[in-house]
């Protein structure tokens, strides 16, 4: 407490006659109080106490000439194509596109029940095997780093799908983020962005237009 | 008749113990929070499961707004300096002593190279309102963005690139900005996001 006493002279060895001298050093803590409040409005109001999160990607260089005869050995096998339009449609397609069927070409959402449920269908093996993996670690048998190094094992694995995410100009940077944020989920490790082509445009306005694009106009190379 | 005793009773309230907790209080503040940087648009980062934290030093902030402008800042005055100069010697413009340093107390800067010195000439307040209406050119003709990220780099090789754009910025803003980052083989960098919570399920 802020009260300080103190007995002066030992009144009470000396007898009868001398009286207790008894001193109080009272402190008023109220203005430090209000100067203490005063800091902590400004320190509230003046700062974020959050710190951003972010998420790390890698680009291919563009020093290696990935040739078109490269992205058609990927694509045939068996990569999965996301072609993210704008608003809430995301397009995907799997191996080398069909222009001639437009029923190649799939619409889905960002929702879970829609390009999540489809990802995690075709990397089914990775996903049960993260899963065990971070219960494992949950109930402490393996150390942080272990999973670090076994989760991105079992994400490079051979039987993983690829996954190239396309945007096209009208898709907005939120499409994009949600994008790999399913990547994430997912547990899909190899994924690149690429840039869209004429064919991934020609394929969205033939699904648009139920297969009669492909019939009038020639198709794409 | 006999006088009804008052007790006087004094209205002292300790406010010693009210004074620990918000000296702790503050403290915990003082702490855990970082500064708000001034920024010359309001930009809403979308949400993202991806829970790594950014690192406090060596950042090259690029921000880009809904309308696809872009603004650029880095955390060390000093690096803001150097970078000027270079960028400054690159398309044959240089600067005084003035001018460098009111640059260096800029939070964010973004304003073409040919408004620079206007720029820097005005008021703070001034400079304030009129930012939001410039941004570094990303176009093909006038890349003066790229110029920024290479001096900058040149600069301070630590520095990690960090983009902070609003969701609703359309892709080809991002297109520009990325392929500009990859012309320079700067392949690995960081998207800003907030934290959403979600599992697969």
């Amino acid at each position: 407490m802020a009260e300080l006493q103190t007995n002066e002279g030992g009144g009470k060895k000396k007898g009868k006659g001398s009286k207790q001298k008894k001193m109080s050093v009272h402190v008023d803590f109220t203005p430090m109080v209000d100067m203490n409040m005063l800091l902590i409005t400004f320190f509230m109001l003046c700062t974020s106490l959050s710190k951003p999160q972010t998420m790390e990607i890698n680009m291919p260089s563009n020093d290696k000439k990935i040739t078109d005869a490269d992205r058609d050995a990927v694509k045939a096998s068996k990569a999965i194509t996301l072609v993210l339009a704008g608003g809430d449609s995301v397009f995907y397609y799997e191996g080398q596109p069909n222009y001639k069927d437009y029923n190649s070409l799939k619409l889905s959402s960002y929702k879970a029940e829609g390009i999540r449920s489809f990802l995690i269908k075709r990397n089914i093996e990775a996903v049960n095997k993260i899963n065990d993996l971070k219960q494992q670690k949950i109930e402490l048998k393996i150390s942080k780093e272990q999973f670090t190094k076994q989760a991105s094992e079992i994400k490079g694995g051979k039987e993983t799908p690829v996954v190239i995410i396309k945007a096209a100009d009208r898709a907005t940077y939120k499409n994009l983020v949600d994008a790999l944020d399913e990547m994430q989920i997912c547990n899909i490790g190899k994924y690149v962005i690429d840039k869209i082509t004429p064919g991934e445009n020609f394929l969205i306005k033939n699904y648009q237009t139920r297969g009669r694009l492909a019939q009038t106009t020639t198709i794409p190379k | 008749m006999s006088k009804v005793k008052v007790a006087r009773k004094s209205t002292l309230i300790d406010m010693t113990a009210m004074s620990d907790v918000t000296v702790l209080l503050l403290t915990f503040f003082m702490l855990t929070s970082t500064f708000v940087k001034k920024e010359p648009v309001q930009v809403a980062t979308p949400a993202s499961v991806s829970e790594i934290k950014i690192p406090e030093t060596d950042i090259l902030q690029i921000l880009i707004d809904p309308t696809g402008k872009v603004f650029m800042s880095l955390d060390k005055q000093v690096d803001m300096v150097e970078t000027l100069n270079k960028v400054g010697g690159e398309l044959g413009m240089s600067f005084t002593p003035e001018e460098i340093k009111t640059f260096k107390i800029q939070k964010t800067f973004g304003v073409p190279m040919k408004n620079m010195k206007a720029f820097l000439a005005l008021k703070p307040d001034k400079q304030d309102a009129i930012l939001k209406d410039y941004g570094i050119p990303t176009d093909s003709t006038d890349n003066q963005f790229k110029t920024w990220v290479k001096c900058a780099k040149a600069t301070n090789s630590k520095l990690r690139i960090a983009i902070k754009a609003d969701s609703n910025t359309p892709y080809k803003v991002i297109k520009d900005v990325m392929t500009s980052l990859q012309d320079l083989r700067e392949n690995q960098y960081n998207l800003i996001t907030s934290l959403k919570k979600e599992s697969a399920k």
